[in-house]
């Protein structure tokens, strides 16, 4: 036996090394319950120092974000080691980048070179330069184990993905501490990794942790996609309608002086909507659409796209392009938490609020309230959404009377009813030049969506491609961030990091033999491109496969 | 100047017949795939022992193990050699060495006209209470397995694989735990390797793994208390470790245990999508073939010119000799699992 053998074996894992860490996700990625990650994650919680935990505790709710290598950083990294046909033969078997450099990569951890803490490692990525972090990379990957190794690779890539939701991470901790995991999620958006004072808190050393309540975001309610099948189980009074306006879902904040604008997923977009932000004068928590405003009319998605993602807005954008919510709800008034209220409740509050402190201000220029919808039955109302304004909102929301505002998405309480089922929200995966004056641009776009991977992630799948339906300037746009999320190139062809969702509209859906997801969409043309929305977020295949006429 | 002796080429007098790998002045054929008048077998695996030759060379046990499986009538002659027992086959002299794989398992060493060519079987390196340590015999030609021969497969210390199980088993006291095992070597090495552990309690065995715990016990391999899976209630299977055979696990078998974790105990179970398209929740990576590094390690230390590939991921091993200056080159036998037996 060699000597490298015996003393891996002697080594025990420390519980706040990323081998240790390591382990964790290597069970996780193989423990098909949701009662059995739970209990692997409790343990890892108990057993693991701070603040090594609490950094764990961020990468597995997708608060990491490293991203400090690319794939071809690491395929260089090993074949500085590892002779090119060796790898190349290792990799075609393994098929997946990280799992081949982890195992391939020469040596065996030794007991004199202790494995980094995983504290050790996210300290020293921050603020690493590219060279920096191939030689960190080479050092670490001397001092881990395989799996161990498998783990950093998945981290710094952006690639973990090991079937546990955010959720269910906070879940374990509610576990952890005998609470109710709303207490975690409150406290949430407050709190920032290594979350040492949450812990003490979960195992009763310390303080429920005080977050700055003045300005955080309270995660949002989201509806789930109308069934219709399920109307008829569904009594039209215990309902209310509204429009799904076509704008992007926010929460502001105003407490204390302070004015923020969050997207739903929690991001702060203040920056893009200063007339928003200043008319932000009062002390409340609401929930509404973020729309722009063109005459009496809201605008098309379009002219909302012009005012996202620019981090400076000039005094022309402002004046073409004016922001205003509008409002659904209300979280807080002052102090008051108005949550666990039954939805008509709120709904009266926020019309009372309005009244007094908006109506007839300057403000009114940058809030309305959205109107409910009138029905008696479900017939009538079907009638109503066929009519709406196609450009400006979606379909209708059905919310029950005396639904709380819960974060997440509870079952049974709301329901987006889509006007047009032909909607789908894609990932580009690959973008290639265009023809005739198109050529100088990636103009020719494919999408995928999500199915379950071999691994038991997930992957995206290409569902097709589409030329057409933005304009010169979101082709410009497009172009841009083609370029800048290349992976890799094929010809005329890149390959892009699966960050990007586009609304695709599409005329009907087909089976296919000729794609790997086994469908096509017929006549696909981009919709609108959802700057905002998550990519992980998008459809998933099963959504499509299900409008595959019988 | 010294008389020049011809040295035979090796292809002269070891080759290639549709049986198998044929040693001419001997006329004995080395683990044949179909019945021959004269076998030379490594092991009591199914693919490299079958039943049906006129006469049979392997090690006490492995014949032992042959006889359970096929019954005493699989040969006519039988032949039972020590490992280093030297016997002559017509000037070829021919003896075996502990490959380290199984019990019983041996090399071929085979010696004609002041060349050496040895034949390894399938073999380890790391250390096994279940069987003899392989030893290293320096030849001019040495004919090697490469199951695990690519340098993603190095296989971790066992005895750290086994502490998984173990801390999974205390982690979820409620749940059974049915470990994959071969029938043959990775049983009752696992079964040894709990035991190395500490782990005293009783073990169950699907009905499959019995009669050659039973053998192995009968040729000395002490496997503390195993009790057959047969009958034995749900409820007192909480918190139990059986051993099941690979097939058996993820299959409707295994619904008769309370909530199982499905463990497999094989080298294939480092790579993760292989692990996960089995359904295992519990990969554990124990091997009873050499990794990488033990390949090469051995390729370096028996230090042959010419070194011969049987079956598994030749290409890369056949390159990393070629590399070294070591004649190489891909036997491509057919017949043998695809997937050894693991
Ligand atoms: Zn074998
Ligand atoms: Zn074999």
């Amino acid at each position: 036996m060699s000597a490298a053998f015996e003393l891996a074996a002697a080594r025990e894992t420390e519980a706040g090394s990323m081998d240790r860490f390591a382990r964790l996700l290597d069970d996780l990625l193989f423990s098909p319950s949701r009662l059995t990650k739970l209990r692997l994650m409790k343990e890892y919680f108990a057993e693991a120092p701070d603040p090594d935990r609490g950094y764990a505790l961020a990468a597995l709710t997708g608060g990491l974000d490293f991203r400090f290598a690319k794939p071809a950083t690491i395929r260089q990294l090993v074949e500085s080691r590892i002779d090119a046909a060796l790898f190349a033969w290792s990799y075609d078997y393994v098929g997946d980048l990280a799992e081949t450099a982890a195992l391939i990569w020469p040596g065996t951890a030794v007991a004199n070179a202790p494995a980094p803490r995983l504290s050790a490692i996210v300290a020293a990525l921050d603020g690493a330069t590219r060279a920096d972090v191939a030689r960190l990379l080479a050092m670490w990957f001397d001092q881990l184990e395989p799996t161990g190794r498998w783990a950093l690779i998945k981290l710094i890539t952006g690639g973990l993905r090991v079937g546990v939701s955010a959720r269910l991470a906070k879940t374990a901790l509610a576990e952890m501490g005998g609470i109710d995991v709303a207490e975690v999620e409150e406290l949430w958006h407050g709190l920032t990794p290594p979350y040492t004072d949450l812990f003490a808190w979960l195992e009763g050393r310390g303080p429920k942790p005080t977050v700055d309540h003045a300005g955080i975001f309270r995660p949002i309610m989201l509806a789930h996609a109308l069934d219709e099948a399920e109307l008829a189980t569904m009594a039209p009074g215990d309902f209310r309608a509204e429009w799904k306006w076509d704008g992007i879902r926010v929460q502001l904040v105003a407490r204390h002086g302070r004015r923020r604008i969050y997207s739903r997923t929690g991001d702060e977009i203040s920056g893009s909507f200063p007339d928003v932000v200043q008319a932000l004068d009062f002390d409340a928590v609401l929930d509404g659409e973020l729309l722009v405003r063109r005459g009496d009319d809201v605008a098309p998605f379009n002219d909302l796209q012009q005012r996202l993602n620019r981090k400076l807005v000039n005094d022309k954008m402002l004046e073409a392009y004016p922001a205003f919510v509008r409002l659904y709800d209300i979280l807080f008034e002052g102090e008051e938490d108005l949550r666990m209220l039954p939805f008509d409740e709120r709904r009266a509050r926020l019309e009372s609020f309005y009244a007094r402190h908006i109506a007839g201000t300057n403000l009114a220029a940058r809030f309305d309230v959205s109107p409910m919808i009138p029905f008696s039955d479900w017939d009538m109302l079907r009638e109503i959404r066929a009519g709406a304004d196609v450009r400006a909102s979606e379909g209708v929301m059905l919310k029950r009377a005396d639904s709380p505002y819960v974060a997440g998405r509870p079952k049974g309480l709301w329901f987006k009813w889509k006007r047009v089922a032909a909607t789908i929200d894609a990932v580009l995966m690959y973008a290639q030049r265009g023809h005739g004056k198109r050529s100088s641009f990636y103009s020719d776009f494919t999408f995928g969506c999500w199915r379950e991977a071999p691994d038991g992630g997930r992957e995206l799948v290409p569902v097709g491609k589409a030329y057409f339906g933005f304009t010169d300037a979101e082709l410009a746009q497009l172009d841009r961030w083609v370029r800048a999320h290349t992976t890799e190139r094929f010809g005329p062809v890149r390959a892009v990091e699966p960050r990007l969702v586009c609304e695709l509209a599409f005329d009907g859906v087909q089976r296919s033999t000729r794609h790997k997801s086994g469908l096509a969409l017929r006549f696909p043309r981009i919709h609108r491109i959802r700057w905002d929305k998550p990519a992980k977020e998008a459809d998933r295949i099963e959504t499509l496969a299900a409008m595959i006429p019988d | 100047m010294t008389a020049i002796r011809t040295a035979p080429r090796p292809e002269d007098w070891v080759r290639l017949t549709p049986q198998g790998l044929y040693v001419e002045p001997a006329d004995i054929h080395i683990d044949p795939l179909r019945g021959v008048p004269r076998a030379v077998i490594t092991h009591g695996h199914a693919d490299h022992a079958r039943a049906g030759h006129g006469a049979v060379l392997a090690t006490a046990e492995t014949l032992a193990i042959m006889d359970a499986r096929y019954g005493t009538a699989h040969t006519s002659v039988r032949q039972p050699v020590a490992y280093g027992e030297v016997v002559d086959i017509n000037g070829v002299r021919l003896y075996l060495l502990p490959a380290g794989h199984i019990l019983g398992s041996a090399q071929v060493v085979l010696e004609w006209r002041g060349q050496r060519i040895v034949v390894s079987g399938d073999y380890k390196r790391r250390r096994d209470p279940t069987c003899s340590p392989f030893v290293v015999q320096p030849c001019d030609v040495f004919v090697t397995e490469a199951t695990f021969g690519l340098p993603v497969f190095r296989h971790p210390p066992d005895q750290a694989e086994i502490g998984r199980l173990l801390h999974s088993v205390r982690l979820f006291p409620e749940r059974c735990h049915v470990v994959g095992v071969y029938a043959l070597g990775k049983c009752q090495r696992v079964i040894a390797l709990l035991r190395e552990a500490g782990y005293d309690q009783a073990i169950y065995l699907h009905g499959a793994l019995t009669s050659l715990c039973d053998l192995y016990r009968r040729l000395g391999i002490a496997l503390g208390e195993l009790h057959p899976v047969a009958g034995i209630s749900k409820e007192a299977l909480r918190g139990a470790i059986v051993l099941a055979p690979p097939s058996a696990v993820a299959d409707r078998w295994s619904r008769r245990l309370p909530d199982p974790v499905v463990a497999v105990a094989s080298g294939w179970m480092r790579i993760k999508q292989r692990a996960k398209q089995q359904g295992v929740e519990l990969p554990l990576v124990i091997s009873d073939h050499a990794d990488w590094d033990e390949l090469t390690r051995t390729i370096d230390e028996v230090a042959a010119s010419e070194i011969w590939v049987t079956h598994g991921q030749e290409e890369a091993l056949v390159h990393y000799a070629s590399r070294r200056g070591i004649r190489a080159r891909a036997l491509a036998l057919v017949g043998y699992e695809d997937v050894d037996p693991e």
